[in-house]
């Protein structure tokens, strides 16, 4: 058996995932948070008269702090990783990247651990997600004029 | 020849410490049981240092070994540059040699601590190996907290440590022959699959094993594999069959006789003490089989050549014991 023949066995062997599933607990569970901070948005511009725009800060801080808060309570990646796509895509996702990391790499110093570890998952996020708007602006620039 | 017989080795007695999964999990005999993963320690590499001086002190005591009486520690786990091990020998006055198979780590150990015993270098050699889930998922894979949607081929590290004694003088388990393995890349490169990455290296060294000693499939009541998992398992079979035409029955995986399948633990569980856990618990306890053969299967990436995407090596040493 040589190694392309071992490849498609391993293949064939391999559970396939269910990617309609998937999608089903990506699309209800990404679409409930997406509900609830709607709400928060909501109850915030009538509670406290905010602007949609200040609301829609404030909201997006509260999802930060909640998911955070959730990680280091420890029960967050359970929901995460059940949730498929659907906790990681909104801010949930990229604020519980941050809080796990800084937990995990906190006993190895502030410096040498949660300082240098801190961006780990997330510095992809950032880098990329900066270079792409830098180029769609000049795309925007050259294209709007 | 990668076979060797040897002479007036046998294993005297055993010690495991296992974390609170795998207490909840299929196992029934093993001596201490973990409340919590840190173990009254700081960390998790610290519980798991821990873990393996409780295993080597216990099993000094209970044979009423001082340390001046074991000739070589061998120690061996999966954190970077066998850290975890050497950590615990330094609080030991015994000389100490640290090796790394990934899981087939423990068969490496029974190996050299055989040949040296064979050898008369030695007379009495404790060998150790641990792993932890934490640990392992914090070097290899994500922050422990991070909840990453895991495919289904994954396996799942046993949280536990053995000491096991080997000695010169006559046991009713007697460490027989062994083959030690060669590291076979088959182009897999997914640290998700390790299954898949070890088994045409069990496969390999199981028919070289036969093959040396010139013995048939049905020579052994029974066969185990490491780790290989519930898909590796498969493809062992199957590799088995097809490359060398032999067709194993009496055969069981270490990975897939640990955890329940409620515990969701993906292919099984691996890491280089599943093989031993389960040896002692089902397989000697049981007094069932007298001719065993055990193959411990490590696939030996690292974190940064497994983003370089080559093909993993795996490697897997068999060790066969006789029950007397």
């Amino acid at each position: 058996m040589n190694k392309d023949e071992y490849q498609k066995l391993v293949k064939k062997h391999e559970p396939k995932e269910n990617k309609f599933e998937n999608i089903i607990y990506a699309f209800f569970i990404g679409g409930l948070v997406g509900f609830i901070a709607e709400g928060l948005v909501v109850l915030l511009m009538n509670a406290f008269l905010l602007s949609r725009t200040e609301a829609g800060a404030w909201t997006c801080l509260i999802i930060i702090f909640a998911s955070s808060l959730f990680t280091a309570l420890g029960f967050f990646d359970n929901w995460m990783s059940k949730s498929k796509a659907g906790l990681l895509i909104p801010t949930t996702g990229f604020a519980h990247s941050v809080t796990s990391s800084a937990l995990d790499y906190k006993k190895e110093g502030l410096i040498t651990g949660l300082g240098s570890n801190f961006f780990k998952l997330a510095g992809s996020v950032i880098l990329y997600g900066i270079l792409s708007a830098f180029i769609l602006v000049i795309v925007k620039v050259i294209i709007g004029g | 020849m990668a076979s060797k017989k040897f002479n007036q080795v046998y294993i005297k007695d055993n010690f495991s410490v296992i974390g609170p999964l795998e207490g909840d999990g299929l196992l029934k005999t093993y001596d201490l049981v973990m409340d919590n993963y840190y173990y009254g320690e700081k960390t998790f590499e610290q519980a798991e240092i821990k873990m393996q001086k409780i295993v080597l002190a216990n099993l000094l005591n209970k044979n009423k070994l001082s340390e001046n009486k074991v000739d070589v520690l061998i120690g061996g786990d999966l954190i970077n540059q066998t850290s975890i091990s050497s950590y615990n020998a330094s609080k030991f006055n015994i000389p100490y040699l640290g090796v790394y198979s990934a899981c087939a780590t423990y068969t490496e150990e029974l190996i050299l601590a055989s040949s040296l015993i064979h050898g008369k270098l030695a007379k009495n050699i404790v060998a150790i190996t641990s792993s932890h889930n934490l640990n392992a998922e914090r070097q290899f894979r994500y922050p422990v907290e991070y909840g990453a949607v895991k495919k289904h081929t994954t396996t799942f590290t046993t949280t536990a440590a053995l000491s096991t004694l080997i000695t010169n003088e006559q046991t009713n388990i007697k460490i027989e022959s062994a083959t030690i393995g060669k590291a076979i890349d088959m182009g897999i490169s997914d640290t998700n699959n390790m299954g898949a990455i070890m088994a045409p290296a069990a496969a390999d060294t199981l028919n070289t094993h036969l093959m040396d000693l010139k013995r048939s499939i049905n020579y052994y009541d029974l066969v185990i594999t490491g780790d290989l998992g519930k898909i590796g398992k498969e493809l062992f079979l199957e590799v088995l069959n097809k490359n060398y035409n032999i067709n194993l029955k009496k055969y069981m995986d270490a990975g897939c006789e640990i955890y329940t399948n409620a515990q969701e633990t993906y292919a099984g569980a691996s890491g280089p003490v599943a093989l031993p856990l389960v040896l002692f618990d089902k397989v000697l306890s049981s007094k069932k089989y007298k001719k065993i053969l055990i193959i411990a299967t490590g696939s030996l990436q690292s974190t940064q050549l497994a983003n370089q995407k080559l093909g993993i090596p795996g490697i897997a040493h068999a060790v066969s014991l006789e029950v007397i």
